[in-house]
């Protein structure tokens, strides 16, 4: 389904990596690896289409990435939480389910915080809560999250153990539900998948 | 197929650069020709000016300096969407290389004018609509150059300068409209620069001057254009190859 | 596409409602801009009367800049720029949307007050329409050729100087028009021609600009 040829990236006067590739398909989760400064980050954000490769090409269900089909069944999760300090948890869920053309009912964005433990912190403005709480906030959109292909950098940072689990467990009945993964870490968790593979950036 | 290739070849700085080298000494030679053909004619043949004297004789760099600064900005204009269509390196370059030599043609224009302007309007300067234009102009060059400047990834510097220069060059109609009509409004001294009836003399003057002003800054570009190659291309295998070459030269 | 634009219109002025301190800043700035010319220039009613215009304008310009640094860098910091680049819409209808919301709350406020700062600088009640008029009808415009500025300066050191330097020449039809509506309201030749010239400015810029914002949004982000 998602498939990279020969991706070549280069950031100012560095070439991080050349001639790489990778297939991925229904229920497979790929792991990416490598140093600080490898190009993971890169590589991601050449997935999601925010920054056009050097050379090479990224096709998903055999159509280039370019469109708004695309954008459509993708969820990334960058390294930055993407919510605002001013608002609720609550409403940064809504808010940002509204500006990606998700729907998400009041009950169901209400289970997702309280599945990551943030039941009575829903009307409390983010900027309250510790920086594990807001990544908390940050990854309840999971919860929910129906669209094939996920696109995770770092997750499992400033999580506590309970919440790692918890997290490896949504990605596995994502996987299972027959969704995609790509996702860097630096720790190794345990997640269930159909098959898992592992890119090494060097 | 083997005209794109061509083009694609020329495109590339390893190429490009030995050429632009060997053509900056022509480029020079004719500029430094036509400009003292064109000064002779300027200043020592065409006739003196019954109304103005010897101080019109100012126009021959005045007008000159005034059309090179539109072109360049047009020319940035043409590169930048070069660039922004085919992703090509050298037009981004191309455009940051001319970016000063625009901004002194401007900077030239205003101060000429200036010079003009204290003996014919009694003042160095008028808030005349071509004036203003030209000021504003000269705005608009140094704001592409402190953004490229202030961008450190030169090819984010030359994506943003470009789209900066497409929308300068569709704003400059509506901004010289809108000061021409301001001018109009509140009946500011617009003395016609061009006179109707020149002498054929003068216009060759000027035409001479203008071409040496479009050598100079071919000329200009080419030069800065290849430095900005070294530069960027500092850890590329041609450069290296150049600079062991030049380091080589001067060592004998 | 309407879904789209409300749903960042909404959030936005949601995220201002609960930053009030910088609207009023901005609001407070001009006030202050517009209030210190008089003592500059001396109490003279008649020359006043005819700087009214401009000061107003230029404050305006001012005012309007001063909060354009922040329309997309704080998206940019906490990562929803990212995540609006890449929700399944163009991104031009998001900055559109961020565009209108940056009017609501920056120059919807600066046309409210502009009439009784005219009173300070003791305008006619024609002229007083026509400067609450030109800066309801102008300010769009600022709004929508400063969103350009603010996407190219993304994340730039210096960025708030940079802006400047970029959007102000843009700014000058506006300007023009803006003042020079007033102007000819005042000497009896009717502002309206300059009114219309100055929607159609707003128009082109409310329809072109967030596009070209959008372009140079994608480019900082890359």
């Amino acid at each position: 389904m998602l498939e990279a040829d020969n991706l070549e990236c280069v950031r100012g006067d560095r070439r991080l990596f050349a001639g790489l590739g990778f297939k991925l398909d229904a229920g497979e989760l790929l792991y990416l690896q490598g140093k600080n400064g490898s190009g993971k980050t890169s590589l991601l954000r050449m997935l999601i289409g925010l920054l056009p490769p050097e050379a090479g090409s990224i096709r998903w269900k055999g159509e280039a990435i370019n469109s708004d089909e695309y954008r459509a069944e993708l969820c990334y999760l960058g390294h930055l939480n993407a919510i605002k300090e001013e608002l609720t948890p609550l409403e940064n869920l809504l808010a940002a389910a509204r500006l990606a053309d998700e729907e998400l009912s009041d009950d169901d964005a209400l289970d997702a915080l309280e599945q990551v433990g943030l039941a009575g912190r829903e009307d409390l403005a983010c900027k309250y809560l510790s920086q594990g709480q807001k990544r908390r906030v940050a990854l309840a959109r999971l919860v929910k999250e129906k669209r094939p292909l996920w696109i995770l950098d770092e997750p499992f940072v400033a999580l506590d153990m309970a919440a790692v689990d918890w997290l490896s467990g949504i990605i596995s009945g994502h996987l299972q539900r027959g969704g995609l993964a790509v996702m860097t870490t630096h720790q190794k968790v345990n997640i269930a998948a159909g098959s898992v593979r592992e890119l090494r950036l060097s | 197929m083997t005209d794109r290739l061509n083009l694609y070849r020329f495109a590339s700085p390893a190429t490009f650069y030995p050429l632009a080298g060997a053509m900056i000494p022509y480029f020079v030679a004719v500029s430094v020709v036509f400009g003292i053909a064109g000064l002779w004619l300027g200043m020592l043949v065409a006739p003196t000016d019954f109304q103005q004297g010897e101080g019109y004789r100012i126009i021959f760099i005045h007008v000159p300096a005034s059309w090179m600064s539109m072109f360049i900005y047009l020319i940035m204009a043409f590169w930048a969407a070069i660039g922004l269509a085919f992703n090509t390196r050298l037009s981004g370059m191309m455009a940051q290389a001319l970016a000063p030599t625009g901004a002194l043609m401007a900077f030239l224009s205003l101060w000429t004018g200036a010079l003009w302007g204290k003996p014919m309007w009694g003042t160095w300067w008028v808030w005349d609509a071509r004036l203003t234009s030209e000021l504003i102009l000269l705005f608009l060059y140094i704001g592409y150059m402190a953004l490229t400047a202030a961008i450190d990834d030169a090819r984010r510097a030359d994506k943003a300068g470009g789209l900066l220069l497409l929308v300068g060059v569709v704003n400059i109609p509506i901004i010289y409209f809108s000061v021409q009509w301001w001018n109009t409004l509140h009946q500011g001294s617009s003395v016609n620069l061009a006179k109707s009836s020149m002498a054929t003399t003068m216009l060759w003057g000027m035409l001479l001057m203008a071409m040496c002003f479009w050598m100079y800054s071919i000329a200009m570009a080419l030069m800065r254009v290849r430095t900005i190659m070294l530069e960027r291309e500092r850890h590329t295998d041609w450069v290296k190859a150049e600079l062991a070459h030049i380091v080589a030269g001067d060592e004998k | 596409m309407l879904k789209i634009i409300t749903a960042v219109i909404s959030r936005d002025l949601k995220l201002a409602m609960r930053r009030q301190a910088d609207i009023v800043s901005a609001l407070f700035f001009f006030i202050i801009v517009v209030s210190l010319f008089p003592l500059g220039i001396g109490p003279e009613p008649d020359l006043l009367r005819k700087l009214a215009p401009g000061v107003l304008w230029v404050a305006a310009l001012l005012a309007t800049m001063l909060s354009l640094p922040r329309l997309f860098a704080d998206d940019h910091r906490d990562g929803t720029l990212e995540q609006l680049a890449i929700a399944p819409h163009p991104l031009g209808l998001v900055v559109t949307g961020k565009v209108i919301a940056h009017w609501l709350v920056s120059g919807l406020p600066l046309a409210l007050i502009a009439p009784v700062l005219g009173v300070q600088f003791d305008l006619s009640a024609e002229a007083l329409v026509a400067i609450t008029l030109s800066i309801l009808i102008g300010t769009p415009a600022l709004s929508g050729i400063g969103a350009i500025g603010a996407a190219l300066t993304l994340g730039l050191r210096g960025g708030g100087v940079l802006i400047s330097l970029l959007v102000l020449p843009l700014y000058i039809p506006v300007l023009i028009f803006g003042a020079g509506a007033v102007d000819a309201t005042v000497t009896g030749l009717g502002g309206e021609g300059h009114l219309s010239l100055l929607a159609a400015l707003t128009f082109a810029s409310i329809g072109f600009a967030p596009w070209a914002a959008a372009a140079a949004l994608k480019i900082a982000l890359e």
